[in-house]
């Protein structure tokens, strides 16, 4: 095997993060265009039938609805790009200042969720392909199968009777957050809605360590390295525990879709102030600035999230880092 | 065929999925009250009469669950089936072209990837509205972007094959290939894959109504009960619990079915 010049691994990061920001951009406009869809007077729709032509007239003028279509996307766009994501609707703040402290919020949320789920799948995963076969494992395995299936918000249901109200009252069952304080001061309030995302996060990721981590212990060259007479603990070590952490890595940033959405719903269950949250109270009142910048947001996270994912695992697989394909 | 009952799993997984569709489909048949028919006190206790207590309006909770089925189940498996018809139909077509329209295809699928299935949805009802057609067609929309790679790999993977490249220099007409060589080969994946699908249109679903945007009060809805007891979780429990547990119990069903249909499935082609 020919080792080909940098310049192709450099071109194809060119080319991953060009990928990348057309997705975004993308994104952009689907967004924008699932809020311009309202079938009728947009203006109408959002105030009601009994708003006076005065209050109609100006939500128009504020909407921008008197210019053309291709002109009020550039200018929302514009706007995005230099941090204006325009006022909302309702309250009449600016998004960005509304969205700010939720953003943290929701980063919390998602970061203590993702870090405990990513242990946890990387142990019981670990510890299933081990026992592979074996009656841990059995259990292990299908336990993450039948939580994988339950929703979010069942997850978080069950949690608050267990936990917040009926069997062992020792949590609160809403996330009243402090504003103004860091979420990681108030945990208390942190781990329902933390633990939910946990259960829905972890058994996916788990069974994608078990099942790479026991295809590289049965791979051809455990087994050489076994018939040299290389220690099992340092088979495990060195060989199978590496070539499972890639597939996990694809694994959490492509689960960062599932974990935003189920946040969302999380973050409802338990009145916890966060992105979803503000996402879900801005449709019920069709407070479009909000409803765009959260939604972008969320997406555009999204694409960024697996950007990095790819170039985290083509630095962790030797085969990939030289460019070919 | 000889295999469906012989599989522990699939045998459990059949046997829950039965259990609450029946509970869905005949479930109207036997509730007792209409669903917004209010026949006690709010948040009232279970009594003679009313084994699962009254809502928080004072409709009776088990005539709301007998109701409350049909619409998710209904619902979830017509956005499943619409996603695969359509998702196996575009990959196909997108692998069968190549070039220029198999790109377009991936480009405009990983878009649609980078949205959570929810938030898509979200945007979509909150816009146009919470009519059913239109929430299937949603959830059609974005569980296609899986299917439609799935169905592009796999007939990707079937275009390689010797039978299809003979079909091919014989000179039969691309359609026949397309649906005597091709689509044979790349069907019980894509049942598999559906199987699947079920059980996240079934986690969407419940959730849209859970958020309030699924079914409208005051008729019956598993998910949609849950979003109006929520409050009285401490008084009456019940209310929230049952629905609560049938989504569960449905959801866990059909991804029980799926991946004890799945392993069969790859079992048979390893033994062959």
């Amino acid at each position: 095997m020919s080792r080909p010049a940098t310049g192709g691994r450099g071109r194809w990061l060119l080319r991953r993060v060009a990928y990348g920001a057309t997705a975004v951009w993308a994104t952009s406009v689907v967004v924008f265009a699932a809020t311009q869809a309202l079938p009728s007077d947009p203006a109408m729709a959002i105030l009601g039938g009994d708003a006076t032509p005065e209050s109609l007239a100006r939500l128009r003028l504020d909407l921008g609805l008197d210019r053309p279509l291709w002109q009020r996307y550039l200018d929302w766009l514009g706007g995005v790009l230099t941090g204006d994501l325009g006022r909302s609707l309702d309250s009449g703040t600016d998004v960005a200042t509304l969205l700010g402290g939720r953003i943290a919020n929701s980063l919390a949320l998602l970061l203590l969720a993702l870090s405990v789920a990513v242990a946890l799948a990387l142990a019981l995963g670990l510890f299933a392909a081990l026992r592979r076969g074996g009656l841990a494992d059995r259990v292990v395995t299908s336990t993450a199968v039948s939580l994988q299936a339950v929703p979010g918000f069942v997850v978080a249901v069950a949690l608050i009777v267990l936990l917040a109200t009926t069997v062992w009252p020792v949590l609160p069952a809403a996330s009243l957050l402090e504003p103004g304080l860091s979420p990681f001061a108030q945990l208390h309030y942190l781990v329902l809605p933390a633990l939910t995302l946990v259960v829905a996060e972890t058994p996916y990721l788990l069974r994608q360590v078990r099942s790479s981590v026991v295809e590289a212990l049965e791979s051809d060259y455990a087994t050489a390295a076994r018939l040299r007479g290389v220690p099992e603990r340092r088979v495990i070590w060195r060989h199978a525990l590496p070539n499972g952490l890639v597939p996990a890595v694809q694994a959490t940033a492509l689960t960062t879709g599932v974990l935003l959405g189920g946040s969302l719903v999380v973050e409802v269950a338990f009145s916890y102030p966060g992105l979803g949250g503000a996402l879900n109270a801005a449709v019920g009142a069709r407070d479009i600035p909000v409803i765009q910048a959260a939604a972008l947001l969320i997406a555009g996270g999204v694409v960024v999230v697996n950007l990095l994912a790819d170039l985290v695992t083509v630095l962790l697989t030797p085969r990939l880092r030289t460019g070919e394909s | 065929m000889t295999l469906l009952p012989r599989d522990r799993q699939v045998r459990a997984g059949a046997l829950l999925t039965v259990l609450v569709v029946l509970v869905a489909v005949l479930g109207p048949v036997a509730a007792p009250y209409a669903a917004d028919e209010l026949v006690g006190p709010a948040y009232g206790a279970p009594a003679p009469g009313a084994p699962l207590g009254y809502d928080y309006l004072g409709a009776d909770v088990l005539s709301r669950v007998l109701l409350g089925g049909r619409s998710l189940v209904l619902t979830t498996v017509c956005a499943a089936v619409l996603a695969l018809l359509a998702g196996a139909t575009i990959g196909m077509l997108a692998a069968w072209t190549g070039r220029l329209a198999d790109r377009a295809v991936l480009w405009c699928a990983d878009v649609l990837l980078a949205f959570p299935h929810l938030v898509l949805v979200l945007l979509a009802v909150s816009m146009l509205g919470r009519s059913r057609p239109l929430v299937v067609a949603t959830v059609a929309v974005t569980l296609l972007p899986g299917t439609v790679r799935l169905a592009r790999s796999l007939t990707l993977g079937v275009m390689r094959q010797e039978y299809v490249e003979a079909a091919r220099l014989l000179g039969y007409p691309r359609r026949r290939i397309l649906f005597r060589e091709i689509l044979p080969n790349v069907t019980t994946p894509l049942l598999v894959h559906l199987g699947a699908m079920l059980t996240w249109s079934a986690g969407l679903i419940a959730a849209m109504s859970f958020l309030g945007y699924g079914v409208a009060a005051p008729a019956a809805d598993w998910g949609l009960m849950v979003n109006e007891n929520h409050g009285g979780l401490r008084i009456q429990p019940w209310a929230v619990l049952v629905p609560v547990a049938l989504i569960a119990l449905f959801a866990l069903g059909v991804n029980t079915l799926a991946e004890g249909l799945g392993r069969t499935v790859a079992r048979v082609e390893e033994e062959r």
